[in-house]
């Protein structure tokens, strides 16, 4: 979740303050280029993936994974982005972007789509990801990729690609950037 | 937002916000499948109390497009035919849990009226001479794409403004976007007062065209001809009718607008209707778009009344990434 929305987003609709810094920008880098590997040898190469994004958090590092995966196997990748919001099962809680804007530039039928996000928790972004996903087409297969996982999933979902596994309280914040991850909590404004 | 009455109620800020939410919106209504589930199980009630076809549609499938169920009447099938109150109407309808209403009435301030009845949202769809918010935000947003932005822009109102409701939700729009408005009518279609209106008035057609950004034309109401405001439909064809000669006049950028219907021949000739910079076909399709916009800025949002009760479940246990 990026800062705009963490920042108006009920009832939290504080700051984030950082406590401690779990990843610097040097490990975010290393953790994507592993996770680049892991995409190709998973899928036998890049012929049939395709990369897509969640808005907000997950775009900017969707892009960092289609330029490492360009560096190791040679395909410039496009890059989908989705935005879940009319999806959610929590319409109302959290506010609509007008700027996280959907955008999926290829046919996803019979692609192997690779969502990927920042930090992956309840599991209820994905869930209403692959709801709205299936309106763009039929994917073969959807892959989760995340920078991390901090756990306390309330639906049996998984992902496939991590980052980082960062075990938390529930009550805790994760900010996850190109820039590095931090762990903390949300202040009052 | 609670309620869509009027775009004066607004201030720039929400009708900017609903403009940029439309943008998702007429991103949904482009997919294969046009429909997101963001409103199901909320009910909208389409209360047309006045025969409306194009405005009916544009919000039926608005909120079918939110997954919303829809109910609605007609009045000539309704117990408004047996003299059942509006009072009585409105709080039977929404005895049956309704969410939000759309209301589109004869007369002015019904729709203000009802949030003084009902708990359901309100949404005018048109009320007598006063106003038809959505019309005003389908312009502007038509506007938008099409020019980029309203600001500084020239826009003429041509017609019978004293009739018409979407002349007064247009004025307070697109002057609150920044453009700056000129009505041309002749002096029987204007209001008898303008004090207070943002406008410059004037009666010469010809004059204003050649600096136009938009030429807006309003439909001629031929059922009020009884009412002897025109000698005759020519002359009105003559003084105020967007003609090929007419349209040479116009920059060839500026944007030709109309409500719907159109009387063709009338204030606007058919084969200026037909010409690219004509755009509306465009007002129709962005219709669906912004209704989508209205419906969810309402029944989406965290000031809704179901909304913030679920949101009291969730403070404790839903926190975020």
């Amino acid at each position: 979740m990026a800062e705009r929305e963490r920042r108006i987003t009920p009832p939290y609709g504080g700051v984030f303050v950082a406590r401690t810094r779990v990843l610097d920008g040097e490990d975010i880098r290393r953790a994507i280029w592993r996770m680049a590997h892991e995409i190709i040898e998973h899928n036998h190469g890049l012929d049939q993936v395709e990369l897509i994004g969640l808005q907000t958090g997950g775009v900017p590092f969707a892009w960092a994974l289609a330029e490492a995966l360009e560096q190791v196997d040679g395909k410039r990748m496009a890059v989908g982005t989705i935005d879940v919001a009319f999806y959610r099962d929590d319409i109302g809680l959290r506010p609509v972007l007008p700027e996280a804007e959907t955008s999926i530039p290829f046919d996803l039928t019979g692609r192997i789509v690779v969502l990927v996000d920042d930090v992956l928790f309840t599991g209820r972004t994905i869930r209403a990801a692959l709801d709205a996903l299936i309106d763009y087409g039929r994917p073969r297969a959807v892959q989760l990729a995340v920078m991390v996982d901090r756990g306390h999933r309330e639906l049996p979902i998984r992902p496939d690609f991590v980052g980082k596994n960062l075990p938390t309280r529930r009550d805790e914040m994760v900010n996850a950037t190109l820039e590095g991850v931090e762990l903390g909590e949300m202040a009052k404004r | 937002m609670r309620h869509l009455i009027a775009t004066s109620d607004l201030d720039r800020e929400e009708l900017e916000s609903l403009l940029a939410l439309t943008e998702k919106f007429v991103e949904v209504s482009s997919r294969p499948i046009p429909k997101v589930p963001a409103l199901r199980g909320r009910t909208v009630a389409l209360m047309f109390f006045e025969e409306s076809t194009r405005t009916r549609l544009s919000f039926e499938t608005a909120a079918k497009r939110l997954s919303a169920e829809t109910v609605g009447f007609s009045v000539s099938s309704s117990s408004v035919k047996k003299g059942e109150s509006l009072r009585d109407t409105a709080q039977t309808i929404e005895a049956m849990g309704v969410d939000l209403m759309v209301v589109r009435h004869a007369s002015a301030g019904v729709p203000r009226q009802l949030q003084n009845w009902v708990e359901a949202g309100i949404v005018n769809a048109g009320d007598g001479w006063h106003e038809h918010p959505t019309q005003a935000l389908l312009d502007c947003y038509t506007i938008q794409t099409r020019l980029g932005s309203l600001e500084g822009r020239e826009v003429a109102i041509v017609g019978d403004i004293k009739h018409s409701r979407v002349a007064r939700s247009n004025v307070a729009a697109f002057t609150m976007l920044g453009a700056s408005v000129t009505l041309v009518a002749p002096p029987t279609l204007l209001p008898p007062s303008l004090r207070g209106w943002p406008v410059r008035v004037t009666h010469d057609l010809d004059e204003v065209l050649p600096k136009l950004d938009v030429c807006y034309l309003l439909r001629i109401q031929l059922e009020r001809q009884a009412e002897a405001l025109l000698p005759s439909l020519r002359e009105y064809t003559a003084y105020f009718g967007l003609t090929a000669r007419r349209a040479e006049l116009l920059p060839p950028d500026a944007l030709i607008m109309h409500p719907g219907p159109v009387n063709r021949g009338i204030e606007i000739a058919a084969d200026v209707a037909e010409l690219p910079r004509s755009v509306i076909t465009d007002q129709v399709r962005n219709g669906v778009a912004v209704r989508m916009a209205v419906l969810f800025a309402i029944l989406g949002s965290a000031g809704d009344a179901r909304s913030t009760a679920a949101r009291s479940e969730v403070v404790g246990g839903e926190s975020s990434a």
